[in-house]
């Protein structure tokens, strides 16, 4: 079967034509049928669509077809998709179908790419477990009583189940690492500006990006190449040209410079977690780099920033829902106010809420000055931080997360775990910077994320070293056990 | 009057730019509901803001015009309010960095001159239009959502209505010079909000100021400034205070009338716009913006009275639109006489086009066929009663007075000969009117005259005539 193979492997059967994209699209649907009854990733299948897509691809001829030719993938669904329901979990957009493609979308579809699907996710992509999803609750495939992680919960699992090889989602503070480390897949936040947000639904505008996951680095890096890039239609979409990411995996890091923050294998972070990071940096070791261990002083007040900044963007965002033009609707309000009131207090969950109203209040007169503005003194202060170490080395590591994958329903209440996680990925996304989490081991049988950050526009560097580190370890080899959860 | 009158303006200037300042969609008016729309100005989620650079060039060129500083570095602030000609719940303004600062404009009124200060220009979108039904529900149109706009905020340095009306004829014809907006108050491209107050006179503190609204021509600005003065000086003399509140002038009654009293202030939330980077204007952007303004309504005045010797009412009168003083300056190109060519331009052509109620562009006129008009009265060669039948040709079908002229026999008789034979005629069958003349009734000459003028069809110099006829009365 198919269902099995590497991205390389399939590639290669669609060259010679042995297999068709059409062949393909409908192992992948059949495999989404089967396994997705327990995962439960995907918000829509999009079958007639897809096998339609299919069908015109396998009509180009071999000179037309793209550098993704035929790979089914799988969008996550605050990503819009023309013609295609695109809910951000939320019952606000239940039924919203979009009028107009996104840019990286477009460009998934110019790379040959077959769209088979839209992913579960936390409500607007707010949340750490895709259990703020207003319509079903993911499964992580390592342990079926365990969150897949957010908020691009649906993206992570459904290539760690194997049900897709590709998958989008987007990181405003970890939301496409966490999860790729929860489940034991390979996840990128790209440098802000590199992919375009057009056709992404906003959260924090200054912080989101999309990013591919997928179980191999070299996968991750045709996939960031085929969606990154200038676009007239995103005004903050960088101009600098992209290069094929793939010339990165050498397997050199010989001499290459390595910092780790004294306060990512901390307290608060799971030993087990620590355990498998620390080999993981032995290994960056035995093959030729250097690590030092530094400082980044202003990151212990990443959280506060993060949030105050985040939120703030939401509820700004986010006011659009109105329920005039678009989205939920409550068909009996009788006036203007009763429309506004009731399409946004029923149609956003609770977590969104709770967001627009702090973000409201970090605006508000009185507090702008204190929370907003702070919060920007703060950040510039944090993406500081990072370029010191940069001038010294090329890449800084960590875990990605503090813990292993949380049980379902389970909430995090030690403040240091809370504490460790949103210290581990919400600076990235303060800085600009990118990050990649690679598979690194385990901790409880759940997988652990090795996360490599570098400096702005540095992907390459990121991809180089997470290759190296794949290729010398198997962990990217193992796949989640078919049983239950226990 | 015991107070003084402090009034401040804020004006929106529509900028007619080819597209919307954040949208691919088309600027213009005139299209059916929602046709000129764009996913980005529906505010559907994923669409992201585009910046018009004309949109930016324009603002530039206005604050120019406006002798303000522009700005090397600005951005685009978030103004956050609920309504539903708002779709994203946020207008696009600027709040910190607006394109211009620290403006002015001179103006002239009652004799006096006066610089009246800009504090600043910036740039916004426009929000589209609702339309309210009798069914209870109301209709949104967005084609003017992203509509570019300046916004100009003067300093309140205005002190009588008259220097209101004075301050907005000036910024029209200054805007309407640059090229970046028709700045028509009937179609809504200009739009215009006073902020009024009263101080005892000495006096250095402000006191309670009202906003006046629907204020929809440069006259009720002046009506509506002076009735609200009259409003709040009653309030002040009887002892009561003033309220701050946004009032509207009502044109049937010629009052103002209290919309909403302003509680603290809204409460916008300002954001810098993260989905707009930072635009840096280098010394090379401005250098070719400011190559583009055009000579301006004062320095054209200026050349006006000292270079061509006209009148300063002809000057102020000939530079209120370019169109005009761009028709003036091609007619004395084409070889016409200044002072000639400025009394038809405010004369039988304003009368004209007053009476047609079109615009200069809108005829056939030409500069050159004006200035051929002008050259045959120059010369002699028509008189202004003939000019006057020509100019009817001219301005329904154009084309050149001399041609016209010469088609239709027109030209003026003035070969004595010709003269003094039609002259015997007239004289031959009016003997009672020789006779009146030699009796001392001077009013003779003139029926004479009209006599000579009826048979030669008005072509008959007539100062010749006179001068002819009284020299073969004498021969009798």
């Amino acid at each position: 079967m198919v269902v099995n193979k590497t991205a390389s492997e399939l590639q290669s059967l669609l060259h010679s034509r042995e297999l068709s994209v059409k062949e393909l699209t409908e192992a992948t649907l059949q495999t989404i049928e089967e396994k997705d009854k327990t995962i439960q990733a995907f918000l829509t299948v999009t079958g007639p669509e897809a096998l339609a897509a299919a069908e015109q691809l396998d009509n180009l001829p071999d000179e037309k077809r793209g550098s993704l030719f035929g790979m089914p993938i799988g969008i996550k669904d605050n990503i819009i998709t023309q013609g295609i329901k695109t809910t951000c979990a939320s019952k606000m957009l239940e039924n919203f179908v979009p009028v107009y493609e996104g840019t990286a979308t477009e460009r998934v579809k110019d790379s040959g790419m077959v769209v088979v699907g839209k992913l579960n996710m936390d409500e607007f992509a707010m949340g750490s477990t895709t259990e703020h999803s207003a319509f079903q609750i993911t499964r992580n495939p390592w342990n079926l009583d365990r969150v897949p992680g957010g908020s691009s919960g649906g993206s992570a699992a459904a290539v760690a189940a194997g049900e897709v090889l590709f998958s989008l989602g987007s990181d405003t503070g970890g939301s496409v690492r966490q999860p790729a480390a929860f489940c034991g897949v390979v996840g990128m936040k790209p440098t802000y500006g590199r992919v375009s947000r057009s056709g992404l639904v906003a959260f924090g505008s200054s912080l989101d990006q999309i990013g591919p996951i997928t179980t191999t680095v070299e996968d991750n890096a045709m996939l960031l190449s085929a969606i990154a890039g200038a676009d007239y239609r995103d005004a903050s979409a960088s101009e600098k040209p992209v290069p094929d990411f793939r010339n990165a995996l050498t397997g050199d890091i010989k001499g290459l410079k390595i910092a780790v923050p004294a306060r990512y294998l901390g307290e608060g972070v799971q030993p087990e977690v620590r355990e498998a990071v620390q080999k993981a940096i032995g290994v960056l070791e035995s093959l030729g780099a250097h690590v030092d261990e530094v400082d980044l002083h202003y990151s212990r007040y990443a959280a506060p920033t993060y949030y105050v900044i985040s939120s703030a963007e939401a509820s700004s965002n986010l006011a659009r829902f109105d329920g005039i033009r678009y989205g939920y609707h409550p068909a009996d309000a009788k006036n203007l106010n009763e429309i506004y009131l009731r399409s946004r207090s029923e149609g956003f969950g609770e977590e969104v809420l709770k967001r627009v109203l702090y973000g409201t209040y970090a605006l508000s007169a009185g507090h702008h000055e204190d929370l907003y503005e702070r919060a920007q003194k703060v950040r510039t202060l944090i993406a500081q931080d990072f370029q010191n170490v940069f001038k010294e080395y090329d890449v800084i590591v960590g875990p990605t997360s503090a813990t292993n994958a949380y049980k379902l329903g389970e909430t995090i209440k030690d403040p240091l775990t809370l504490y460790a996680n949103d210290l581990l990925t919400t600076p990235v996304n303060l800085a600009g910077i990118p990050a990649i989490s690679v598979p690194c081991g385990f901790a409880e049988g759940l997988p652990v994320g090795l996360q490599i950050i570098g400096n702005h526009f540095e992907e390459a560097m990121l991809y180089k070293v997470a290759h190296a580190y794949e290729q010398a370890t198997e962990f990217h080899k193992q796949t989640p056990p078919a049983g239950e959860g226990n | 009057m015991n107070f003084e009158t402090i009034v401040g303006l804020e004006v929106h200037v529509e900028l007619k730019t080819d597209t919307k300042i954040f949208s691919p969609a088309p600027a213009h008016f005139g299209a059916a509901p929602n046709m000129n729309i764009h996913p980005t100005d529906l505010a559907y989620p994923g669409t992201l803001p585009t910046m018009n650079k004309q949109a930016i060039d324009f603002g530039m060129k206005a604050s120019m015009a406006l002798n303000c500083d522009v700005a090397r570095v600005m951005n685009f602030d978030r103004k956050h309010y609920f309504y539903p000609d708002n779709p994203k719940a946020y207008q696009v303004s600027q709040d910190d960095r607006p394109v211009g600062a620290n403006g002015w404009i001179e103006i002239e009124v009652d004799g006096y001159k006066k610089k009246i200060r800009i504090e600043r220009v910036h740039l916004e979108e426009d929000a589209g239009k609702l339309t309210h039904s009798e069914n209870g529900y109301s209709l949104v149109d967005l084609n003017r959502q992203g509509t570019p706009l300046i916004e100009i905020v003067t300093e309140a340095d205005i002190r009588t209505p008259n220097e209101a009306y004075a301050f907005l004829e000036k910024l029209k014809a200054i805007i309407q010079y640059t090229g970046v907006s028709d700045v028509r108050m009937e179609e809504g491209s200009l739009r215009c909000d006073a902020n009024i107050s009263l101080r005892p006179f000495g006096q250095e503190e402000f006191g309670t100021k009202t906003e006046l609204k629907n204020l929809n021509s440069f006259n009720f600005v002046r009506r509506g400034i002076a009735n609200e003065v009259e409003r709040q000086e009653k309030l002040l003399l009887s002892g009561e205070k003033i309220v701050q509140q946004t009032r509207r002038y009502d044109e049937a009654t010629g009052q103002t009338v209290l919309m909403r009293i302003k509680g603290s202030a809204n409460d916008y939330r300002f954001i810098n716009d993260p989905d707009l980077p930072e635009i840096v204007i280098d010394e090379d952007w401005i250098e070719r913006v400011r190559a583009e303004i055009p000579e301006l309504p004062d320095a054209r005045k200026n050349r006006y009275v000292n270079e061509l010797d006209l009148p300063a009412y002809d000057a102020h009168v000939l530079t209120l639109t370019k169109e005009m003083s761009d028709f003036f300056d091609e007619t004395v190109k084409a070889g016409a006489d200044a002072k000639l060519a400025s009394n038809w331009l405010m004369g039988g052509v304003s009368e004209y086009l007053n009476a047609e109620g079109k615009e200069l562009k809108e005829t056939p006129i030409t500069p050159a066929g004006l200035a051929s008009l002008v050259k045959l009265i120059s010369d002699g060669t028509i008189s202004s009663k003939i000019a006057k039948k020509v100019f009817k040709e001219l301005a329904e079908n154009g084309g050149d007075a001399a041609v016209i002229v010469k088609e239709k026999g027109l030209v003026q008789i003035s070969d004595e000969g010709t003269l003094r034979k039609v002259i015997g005629e007239i004289l031959d069958a009016n003997e009672q009117s020789i006779e009146d003349y030699k009796n001392g009734k001077d009013r003779a000459v003139g029926f004479l005259v009209g006599q000579v003028m009826k048979a030669t069809k008005g072509q008959a110099n007539p100062p010749l005539v006179n001068k002819l006829l009284l020299d073969e009365i004498s021969k009798r």
